[in-house]
Order: structure tokens, then C-alpha cells, then sequence
């Protein structure tokens, strides 16, 4: 087996720079740490390449099948003899694919990030969080054992909090922040108790052992999690939908979703590295990190069908009414992270059958160059008319002209118009919907239709509608905010060429899939008519957008409110857990138990002033209680002698 | 090594305070001695270290035994296993850090400090005591100071809080004492080592059991017996709050184990449901009593009470990586609560309040007391790379080993509180150090050297337990596995 511990790098080289920049960083290097912050991170992807063209290219593959190799390991925390924390590097085809994935957006994002952070008070620390993320995501997608993957879990929980916020003056963006911990820590709360139980059965974290034991339909550890059972669901459903719920939280899947729109509050570099290329999709990689043991599960993954389906349709139709062009691109994204859910959800493990696997895996791929293009180019926006709203926009394609052509590719790229990336990826999601089943297909056709209406809503909206008032003044931005757009764009164009299904499969063999022209029509027509409607409506200024608003009426009035989502979580903290059990129980310690133990030192000072009463010093009065107490024994003395 | 040293040094910093003047002598005395000590535990860890490599496998080390009160057996009886080791370190920073944030006390130094040194030899010896009668004579020498500092020193309510931290704590004692006296009158010995070889029948274990443990219990914010905890703490000036929590509350968790759990396993077995279910609802219940709270100290407080749930919640699982946990939660809580009050400490001497709504956006002014403010409550909230992560994780993998459904659902409970301590950390940090700034506030001033000595003292504490965790394990484990071995030999014996 061939040496792979130099990928140790790869995470380690931003761990440095954040310990060097949130350390050193304000005192030191308050104008370079961005330049640092980015070379470290070139370092690290041009390392994840070479892994990736080594294991790819060279010497992964073993019989034809892709192996899976753990390239370091040690034990970080023993439980007992069996189970522990390892902090370990497992390469896979999936691990690889995320490992060029983060760095690479990653590197787009810090370089992109030079040019719009450019004078903040907090440049250093930035950069400093920035690379604490990169780390930990990195950390997330190589870790071998189930509960380092938790742990990394975390971190990039916390620094996406960090990042989100980054503005803490702004009382909305700490408000936001707040919110996306928790609601991924409630989920997280399933993550933990999913783990408790997988790790009880199996008797071991390390994943690969994990998914040994708990496919092995013959094992003693696979017959005891399958056959015991809780309110008669057995252990192994309940582990495998608890991880699931953690990995719904993470990638904001409903009715875990309510974080991510906030989340935007953050610097926008950030949304396209955190909340739209990477941390987002880090539930879809957990199940596919654990497929092998969810697919042993058909009830788990019809209920990951569903929720991804459910949630693709439902973000995009609240993404058809939104204004705020970050949050827009927000519940694109979970619209799109919908459908690697179910694509995962449809597919099985093995051959052919693993289509919707390899085709969840291509979507992520792709997703994360037009996505973060998306949100660097709305970055580029925002930056050049200082506003999140539509309603400021319009007419910006002669004063930005390089944003505006790649905003278009990512626009077509999403919408999944050929040849562009995204459509290869969403034809194979399509195709696997189609084979297993139907109405998934239609939900996933009718949502890829909304998907282009948006898109173009957003894309006519910015870039057409009304002339611009805005002066050309400071120009389209720095050449490092262009570059990325560029290079970015390009992908979008380029990597659906890439034949993904011979690199990353479910079984690790490769697959041999064909774009179906035939089976191609429905949807790209159906997607050309959506963006013909959206031109329609929102190429110049008029009165349609009005009409159709209230031609919907209700609908479009719940979906602009998001369908009363965060009022209903409103009312379940504000009305009913501050009020029925924080309020109660601070209630009950200071009065009842603290009370009794007041209640108690009451009547031992109580006790003890009747008893004083009695030592009284006086001795007339001990005198008489002398002979008041004889005179008492005399007459029962008297009394008993009788 | 003589252990002797670690009570000796104290003692003798504490009577060379008597003789200084001033405040500069007298806190330069005592931030000596406490470096001192601080270097001698270290010698103490590492001579451990060699003694364990050297394949020296007794469960007791640096012993010395020598006849203190003949008649009633009593033995001046000392040595230490990696759990003592561990607390001896844990009260070793936690002094040196107190002494550091209490630079400037102004206000009758001398007795200050030497309160603070006496406590501190009183932990010490605690910790180091195999003879039940010294062990309980350096628990009341540990109690009677924290009375002292409190209604001298303190805030607030401050009469009020220091007579019932000092009645529930003599309460505590009390349960204690009688708790010592029914094994000693089964034994005839005072001897830890001795009595957990003897074999004390299952009436008296479980007649005896519940004095010492509740006893123990209170020192530890047993639930109901927690009311000590928010009002001491929230009266206490910050060294003394940093004490307290840091220390005082580990003298109980210790007791628990050492000297309830370790010589009466069969009870801690027949008990360990309403050792259980009490844990469960200090975690749950003290969580969510933190969320109401308002006042800095009072938010620590509270949250003390469910953290030290987790102590006594990886007790009462008996198996031994929840026992793990249990130590591992002592040491991480010490650090972690003790540089939580040091930061609320700094940030009251500033902006004289502690009311998180009266507060807001200090990170601006004060970036690096927010940053060590957010650090304990990252750990708070069991962050990885923070000490808290290990130890809950510990506590909660140890627990889930035991497969009974109530004892699951305890474990649960247990876990769901991580959700309720981000939520009052979140709002805590949000509120206090994120947020806009008022103007009164924006003229203050960052920490000054004393106190970002003593900050980073506590952080490496934290983050060396939260990165390498197996180094704190190795030293650990081979004490919880004496004390397993103990309870798992007499409960298969039945």
C-alpha cells in the first residue's frame, strides 16, 4: 500500500495560520494575514491534487474497485478497550472528491475575500476563522472514526458561528449566529444519541470496522441492533434516522432548515464557503459516509427521500419569493442539497442499482463551483450597489461585465441546461428518481422547473429590469474578486465533462452511465419555459410580478413568509419553553427547595431561642425549676408508689 | 517524594503572610508560594510518571504512614494515584490563578491571602489523606475559611449567603463525620487502603452509605442540596468564587468516590438509582434554571450545579469509563468555572455590574478578556478541542454502556442538556460580549498582565485536556480501575 501520510498537511497547514493569526494576527499582521492566509491554503490544495491524481490515476485502485485506505491513525481518547476516539485519515473516493472540493472553493474564497474584507477593522481574524473552518471541514471529511467525525462536526459548527457573527456590533447578525448553533445543536443532539447507540451494537467507532460489522447480515452485531428494538422499531432504525437528523440539521433539511436564511448575515465570501459549497453539504456526506449501513435500512432511506424531496420543493418555492438575493441563493441551496438527499435516498449499494449514490456525490460536486460562483458573484453585487435587496438592482450588465457573464453560466449551470455542470449531475439524480420512483421523479422535475424560474428571476432582476442609478465610480472590484468569478466559471462550464461515475461509486467500481437524449427532453424543456417565463416577467420593469403575486394569493403570501416556519419556532421557545420550564423551575429552586432549606435553618434558630430561654443564667430560676422538678418526681414518686 | 511538601509549603507561606505589611509583600509571598506549588505538583507528576515506568504497579504511591492519635488508630496516613494527582494539579492552577485576579485587593490583604493559602492547604491535604479521620480534618479546614472570605470580603447579600454556605457545608461535614464513624465502628480502622481489602456486611454499607455520600453530596451541589451553590458564589469576590468552584465543590465529587463509592461498593450499587436519578435532574434542571438567570455569577452558578450533575451522574453509573468521566468532568469543571468567574470578575471591576441586559458589545473594548469569556463558555458548551467535550463525552459513553432502559433514558436526558447550555451560553456571550456597545462602556480598558497570567494558566489547563486527552486518560485510569475493581469484585461476589 502506498504512502498517503502526507495528506496530514492538508488540514494541519490552515490549523497553523489559525493558531499564528488568531494569536499574532491583530498585532502583527494586520495587512498581510490575508495574503498568509491564502498561500497556506494554495499549499494545501495543490497537496490535495497531488492525493487526488495519486489515488485517482495511480495506485488507488486495486482489481478495479476503489480501495479504502486509512493513511494514519492514532488513539486520541480510549473508552474501553474496543471503543475509542481515533484521530485518523481514511481515503475514499467520496473523501478525495471533498478534499479538492473544500480547499479548492475554499482557496477561491480566500483570495476573493482580499479584495472585499479589504479594510476591515478585523481583516486578521477573519482569516484566522476562515482557516479555523477550512481546517475543521477538512478534518470532518478525511476522519476514519465516527465520533472524530462529530467532533469535526462541531468545530465547523462553531465556526460558521464565529463567521456568521463576524459583525457582532450588528444585533441581527449575532441573532442569527445564535440561531444556526442551536438549531444544528438540537440536531446534533440526534448525531451524539445515534452514535451511542451504533457504537453500543457494533462495539466500536472506527467506521470502517462499523460498516463491516453492521452489513454483515450474519453477525452477531448485526442481528443485535436489527432485533432489538424501541416502541417496535428496531435500534438500527432508530441509530441510522437519529444520525439522519443530525446530518438534516447540518444541511438545513426541514424542518431544520431555519438557520440557513439567517445565516446570511454573514460576510458573503463566507455564505459561498460555508453555507453554500461545504459545511451545507456535510449531512449529505455523513449518510453517504455511512451509506453502505443506511442502505441495509429501506425504511431509513425512504424517510431520507422524502425529507430531501420534501425540502427541495419547498425551498424553491419560497426561493420564487424572496427579495433578499442572499436569501434567495440560500434556499436555492437547500432546494439543491434536497436533491442529493433523495438522490441518496433512491439508490441502493451495489452496481448499478448505486446510481442515485454517484449521482448525489456529482451533484455535490458540482453544486459547490455554480453555487459558490453564485454567491461570490451576489458578493460582487452587493459590494458595487451595498444592498442584499433585488429592489436596488437592476440593469447592472454594462457596469459589471465580467460578473454578469459568469453569474449567467452559474445561473444556466444550476438550471441544468446543457452542456453545462449542473445538468449532467441533475440528469443522473433525475434518471435514478425515475428508475425507483415515480412521484420522487415529478416532485424533482416540477422543482428543477421552479430552480430555472428563480434563478432567472434573480438573474433579470440584478442584471436587466430598470436602468441602473449607480455610478461607475469605484469599478466592478479588485482584480481578486474577478479572478475567482473567472476561474469559478469556468468550472461550472467544465467539470460536468469530468465521467464522474468511473471515479466516485457507492461500491468503489466504476459505472457505466449514458446521458439518454430522450430522457433528457422533459426536463430541459420544461426548464427553457420556465427562464422564457422569467424573462417574461422579469426582463423589463412592469406590472406582471404583481399580477402574479396576487393571482396566488395565499401561497404566495405564506411562502414569502416561509411558510410561518420561524414563527412557529418562536412560539415554541418564546411561549412555550422560556415561560413553562425555565421560568417554572428557576421558580421552584428559589422558593420550594431553596425555601425548605431556609425553612429548615428557621426552625433551628426557632428551636434553639426556645431553648436558650431555658440557660438563662438566673439562678432564682434555675432554682425553682430545681424544685418545681422535685417537687414533680416527689408527686409522681408519691403517685407510682401507691 | 515526600508529600508532606505539598501541605508543609502551604503552611509555611500562610504564617510568612502573618508576618509581611502591605499589600505589595504580602501578594508577593503568596503568588510565590502558590508558583512553588504549583512546581512541586509538576515534579509530583512527573516522579509519578517515572515510578509507573519504572513498572511500580501498587494503587498508592509516595506513601508514608505514621501513628498520629494511638488510642482511637487514628494514622497520619498520605499518598497519591493519578486521581489525586490530577486534583492536586487542578487546585494548584486554580490558586495560582486566584491569587493572580485578586492582585489588587486593597481591602485587609494579609488576611485575604492567608485565608486564601489556608483553604488551599486544606484541599491539598484532602487530597492526599488514606486516613478517614485526616481526610475529614482537612475538609473543615478547608470549609472555615470560605465562610471568612465571603461575609469579609464579599457582595451583595453577602451575611446572608456565607452562613448558609457555611451551615449547609457543616451540614455536609456532619453527614460526613457520621458516615466515617459506622465504618470506623465496623472496621476498627481508619485506613482507606485497609478498609477496602475488609469486607463491610450489606445493612451497614447501605445504613452508612447515604451519610457519607449526601455528605459529600452537598460539597458537590448534590440536587435539592444546591442552594449553597448560586447565592455563595454570586456573594463570593472572585478569587474566593474561582476557589469555590474550582476546588471546594471537587472536595465533594472526590469524597463521593474515594471514600462513599470506593469503601461502599455493594450500597453504591443497590443506591445507584437515586444517585442516577438525582444527577439527571440536577443536569436537566440546573440547565434549565440557568437559562432564567440574569446576573453573570448567578448564569455560572447555575450551570455549576448541572455540570457537577455530570460528576455525580458518572458515579452513579459505576462502570468505569463513566468514572472516568466522573474525574475528568471534576478537572475540567475546576478550570473551566474557575476562569469563568475570572472573567466576570474582570469584567465587574470594570463596568461594575454583572446584569447581562446592562451589558453589551465588549468584545470592542476588551478583546481579550471576551475572548477567554467565550473560551469558558465554549467549553462550557463542550466544544471539541476544550476539556468539557472529553469529559461529557466520556461521562455519556460511559453511561450508555449500562443497558438498562431507565438508566438510557437518564443518559439521554443527560445529553439533551448540551441544547439547553448552548442556548444560555449563546445567550450570555451574545448578550455580554457581542452586540453594540454603550457609550459609558467604550472608555474601559483590557486585562492587565496579572490577569492574562492567570487566564492563560486556566486556558492551557483547558485546551491540554481538550487536544490531548489521552494524556490526562493515562494518568486516570489506572485509579478508576482500582476503585472498578473494587466495586466489580464485591458485586459479582453476591
Amino acid at each position: 500500500m502506498s504512502n498517503y501520510s502526507y495528506i496530514v498537511w492538508i488540514p494541519l497547514l490552515p490549523l497553523a495560520i489559525f493558531l499564528v493569526l488568531g494569536i499574532f494576527g491583530k498585532k502583527y499582521f494586520k495587512n498581510t494575514s490575508g495574503i498568509i492566509g491564502t498561500l497556506a491554503l494554495l499549499a494545501s490544495t495543490v497537496i490535495s491534487f497531488i492525493a487526488a491524481h495519486q489515488y485517482f490515476f495511480v495506485d488507488g485502485k486495486v482489481n478495479g474497485v476503489y480501495q479504502k485506505i486509512i493513511a494514519f491513525k492514532y488513539t486520541w481518547l480510549a473508552f474501553s478497550p474496543n471503543v475509542s476516539i481515533d484521530m485518523g485519515i481514511i481515503i475514499d473516493p467520496i473523501s478525495i472528491m471533498m478534499l479538492v472540493v473544500v480547499t479548492f472553493v475554499s482557496l477561491m474564497v480566500h483570495v476573493f475575500s482580499l479584495g472585499y474584507m479589504k479594510g476591515e477593522v478585523r481583516f486578521a481574524t477573519y482569516y484566522a476563522f476562515l482557516s479555523l473552518f477550512t481546517f475543521s471541514m477538512l478534518g470532518l471529511v478525511l476522519s476514519s472514526n465516527l465520533f472524530q467525525v462529530y467532533m469535526f462536526w462541531e468545530l465547523v459548527g462553531v465556526s460558521s458561528f464565529l463567521l456568521i457573527g463576524y459583525y457582532f456590533d450588528k444585533p441581527s447578525a449575532v441573532a442569527a449566529s445564535k440561531k444556526a448553533f442551536i438549531v444544528t445543536r438540537f440536531a446534533d443532539l440526534g448525531f451524539l444519541i445515534g452514535i451511542l447507540i451504533l457504537a453500543f451494537y457494533s462495539g466500536t467507532l472506527d467506521i470502517n470496522t462499523l460498516i463491516e460489522r453492521l452489513t454483515a447480515v450474519q453477525s452477531t452485531h448485526f442481528t443485535s441492533i436489527a432485533t432489538a428494538g424501541f416502541l417496535g422499531v428496531s435500534m438500527l432504525t432508530w441509530g441510522l434516522t437519529l444520525i439522519f437528523i443530525g446530518g438534516a440539521g447540518k444541511s438545513a433539511m426541514f424542518p431544520l432548515h431555519i438557520w440557513l436564511p439567517d445565516a446570511m448575515e454573514g460576510p458573503t465570501p463566507v455564505s459561498a464557503l460555508i453555507h453554500a459549497a461545504t459545511m451545507v453539504v456535510a449531512g449529505v456526506y455523513l449518510v453517504a459516509r455511512l451509506f453502505p449501513v443506511f442502505s441495509m435500512d429501506a425504511s431509513v432511506l425512504t424517510i431520507v427521500t422524502y425529507v430531501g424531496a420534501f425540502s427541495a420543493l419547498l425551498a424553491a418555492v419560497i426561493a420564487c419569493t424572496q427579495t433578499d438575493i442572499k436569501r434567495v441563493l440560500a434556499y436555492s441551496t437547500m432546494s439543491q442539497i434536497g436533491y442529493m438527499m433523495f438522490a441518496l435516498g433512491v439508490s441502493k449499494q451495489v452496481g448499478e442499482n448505486g446510481l442515485g449514490f454517484m449521482a448525489s456525490m456529482f451533484h455535490l460536486f458540482t453544486h459547490a463551483f455554480f453555487k459558490s460562483l453564485l454567491f461570490l458573484g451576489a458578493g460582487a453585487v452587493i459590494h458595487f450597489v451595498h444592498s442584499n435587496e433585488m429592489k436596488d438592482m437592476g440593469g447592472l450588465r454594462k457596469l459589471m461585465p465580467i460578473t454578469h457573464i459568469a453569474f449567467l453560466i452559474a445561473c444556466l449551470a444550476i438550471a441544468g441546461i446543457p452542456p453545462f455542470a449542473g445538468f449532467f449531475s441533475k440528469e443522473e439524480i433525475l434518471m435514478a428518481a425515475f428508475h425507483s420512483n415515480k412521484i420522487i421523479y415529478g416532485v424533482a422535475l416540477f422543482t428543477a422547473a421552479l430552480t430555472a424560474f428563480y434563478m432567472f428571476r434573480l438573474y433579470f432582476s440584478i442584471f436587466w429590469s430598470k436602468e441602473s442609478h449607480h455610478h461607475n465610480s469605484h469599478g466592478e472590484g479588485t482584480v481578486s474578486m474577478k479572478l475567482p468569478l473567472i476561474i469559478l466559471a469556468c468550472c461550472a462550464v467544465g467539470v460536468g465533462f469530468i465521467p464522474f461515475s468511473h471515479f466516485v461509486t457507492a461500491d468503489g467500481s466504476a459505472l457505466e452511465t449514458h446521458t439518454d437524449m430522450l430522457f433528457s427532453i422533459a426536463p430541459v424543456t420544461l426548464t427553457i419555459l420556465a427562464i422564457l417565463l422569467a424573462a417574461a416577467m422579469y426582463k423589463n420593469e412592469n406590472d406582471k410580478p404583481a399580477k402574479a403575486a396576487a393571482a396566488f394569493g395565499a401561497l404566495y403570501k405564506a411562502a414569502s413568509r416561509k411558510f410561518y416556519m420561524d414563527e412557529l419556532y418562536l412560539f415554541i421557545t418564546k411561549k412555550i419553553i422560556f415561560p413553562l420550564i425555565g421560568r417554572p423551575v428557576a421558580w421552584v429552586d428559589k422558593n420550594i427547595v431553596d425555601g425548605l432549606m431556609n425553612l429548615l435553618a428557621t426552625i433551628t434558630a426557632k428551636m434553639s431561642v426556645l431553648i436558650k430561654g431555658l440557660q438563662s443564667g438566673k439562678v432564682q430560676s434555675y432554682a425553682l425549676y430545681f424544685f418545681g422538678g422535685i417537687a414533680a418526681l416527689a408527686v409522681l414518686f408519691i403517685y407510682l408508689w401507691k | 517524594m515526600n508529600l508532606s511538601l505539598l501541605i508543609l509549603l502551604p503552611l509555611v507561606t500562610a504564617v510568612v503572610i502573618l508576618f509581611c505589611k502591605g499589600l505589595k509583600q504580602v501578594r508577593s509571598v503568596a503568588l510565590a508560594g502558590s508558583v512553588i506549588q504549583l512546581l512541586a505538583s509538576c515534579f509530583l507528576l512527573v516522579a509519578y510518571w517515572k515510578e509507573k515506568n519504572a513498572g511500580n504497579h501498587s494503587p498508592m504511591l509516595f506513601e508514608s504512614d505514621n501513628v498520629w492519635f494511638t488510642a482511637l488508630n487514628i494514622h497520619y496516613h498520605i499518598g497519591v494515584d493519578g486521581i489525586s494527582i490530577a486534583m492536586i494539579l487542578l487546585t494548584a492552577s486554580v490558586v495560582v490563578a486566584g491569587i493572580l485576579v485578586s492582585w489588587t485587593m486593597e481591602k485587609l490583604s494579609k488576611e485575604f491571602f492567608f485565608l486564601l493559602v489556608l483553604l488551599s492547604m486544606g484541599a491539598y491535604g484532602f487530597f492526599i489523606s488514606l486516613d478517614l479521620f485526616t481526610l475529614f480534618f482537612f475538609l473543615e479546614i478547608a470549609v472555615i475559611p470560605k465562610f471568612l472570605l465571603i461575609g469579609i470580603w464579599g457582595s451583595g447579600k453577602k451575611e446572608y449567603s456565607a452562613m448558609k454556605l457555611a451551615l449547609m457545608l457543616m451540614a455536609g461535614s456532619a453527614l460526613v463525620f457520621v458516615g466515617l464513624m459506622g465504618i470506623y465502628y465496623q472496621t476498627h480502622s481508619y485506613d482507606i487502603m485497609q478498609i477496602s481489602q475488609m469486607h463491610i456486611p450489606l445493612e451497614v454499607q447501605k445504613f452508612f452509605f447515604p451519610f457519607a455520600f449526601v455528605g459529600f453530596g452537598i460539597f458537590a451541589a448534590l440536587f435539592p442540596f444546591h442552594t449553597w451553590v448560586p447565592d455563595g458564589h454570586a456573594s463570593a469576590p472572585t478569587a474566593a468564587s474561582m476557589f469555590l468552584a474550582g476546588i471546594s465543590m471537587k472536595l465533594g465529587g472526590y469524597g463521593c468516590l474515594r471514600v462513599a463509592t470506593f469503601l461502599m461498593p455493594e450500597a453504591a450499587h443497590a443506591y445507584s438509582w437515586i444517585i442516577i436519578l438525582l444527577a439527571t435532574i440536577a443536569i436537566i434542571y440546573g440547565a434549565f434554571a440557568t437559562m432564567m438567570q440574569t446576573d453573570l455569577k448567578y448564569i455560572n452558578a447555575y450551570s455549576s450545579v448541572s455540570h457537577c450533575g455530570f460528576v455525580i451522574l458518572g458515579i452513579g453509573m459505576l462502570t468505569q469509563t463513566s468514572i472516568n468521566g466522573a474525574v475528568l468532568q471534576m478537572v475540567s469543571h475546576g478550570l473551566m468555572t474557575a476562569l469563568f468567574f475570572a472573567a466576570i470578575g474582570m469584567i465587574y471591576s470594570r463596568t461594575h455590574t454583572r446584569m447581562v441586559a446592562q451589558l453589551g458589545g465588549l468584545l470592542k473594548v476588551m478583546p481579550f478578556i471576551s475572548t477567554i469569556f467565550v473560551i469558558a463558555g465554549l467549553c462550557s458548551l463542550g466544544l471539541p478541542g476544550f476539556s468539557g467535550f472529553v469529559a461529557e463525552m466520556t461521562v455519556f459513553m460511559g453511561s450508555w454502556q449500562n443497558p438498562d432502559g431507565w438508566y438510557r433514558l437518564a443518559t439521554i436526558l443527560a445529553c439533551a442538556s448540551i441544547v439547553v447550555t448552548a442556548v444560555y451560553i449563546l445567550r450570555a456571550a451574545g448578550k455580554t460580549v457581542m452586540g453594540p456597545i454603550s457609550n459609558e462602556y467604550a472608555v474601559l480598558t483590557d486585562a492587565t498582565w496579572n490577569e492574562k497570567l492567570a487566564a492563560a494558566i486556566l486556558v492551557i489547563g483547558i485546551v491540554l485536556i481538550g487536544v490531548a486527552p489521552f494524556l490526562i486518560n493515562q494518568l486516570i485510569a489506572p485509579g478508576t480501575e482500582n476503585i472498578m475493581q473494587q466495586v466489580g469484585k464485591l458485586i459479582t461476589q453476591k
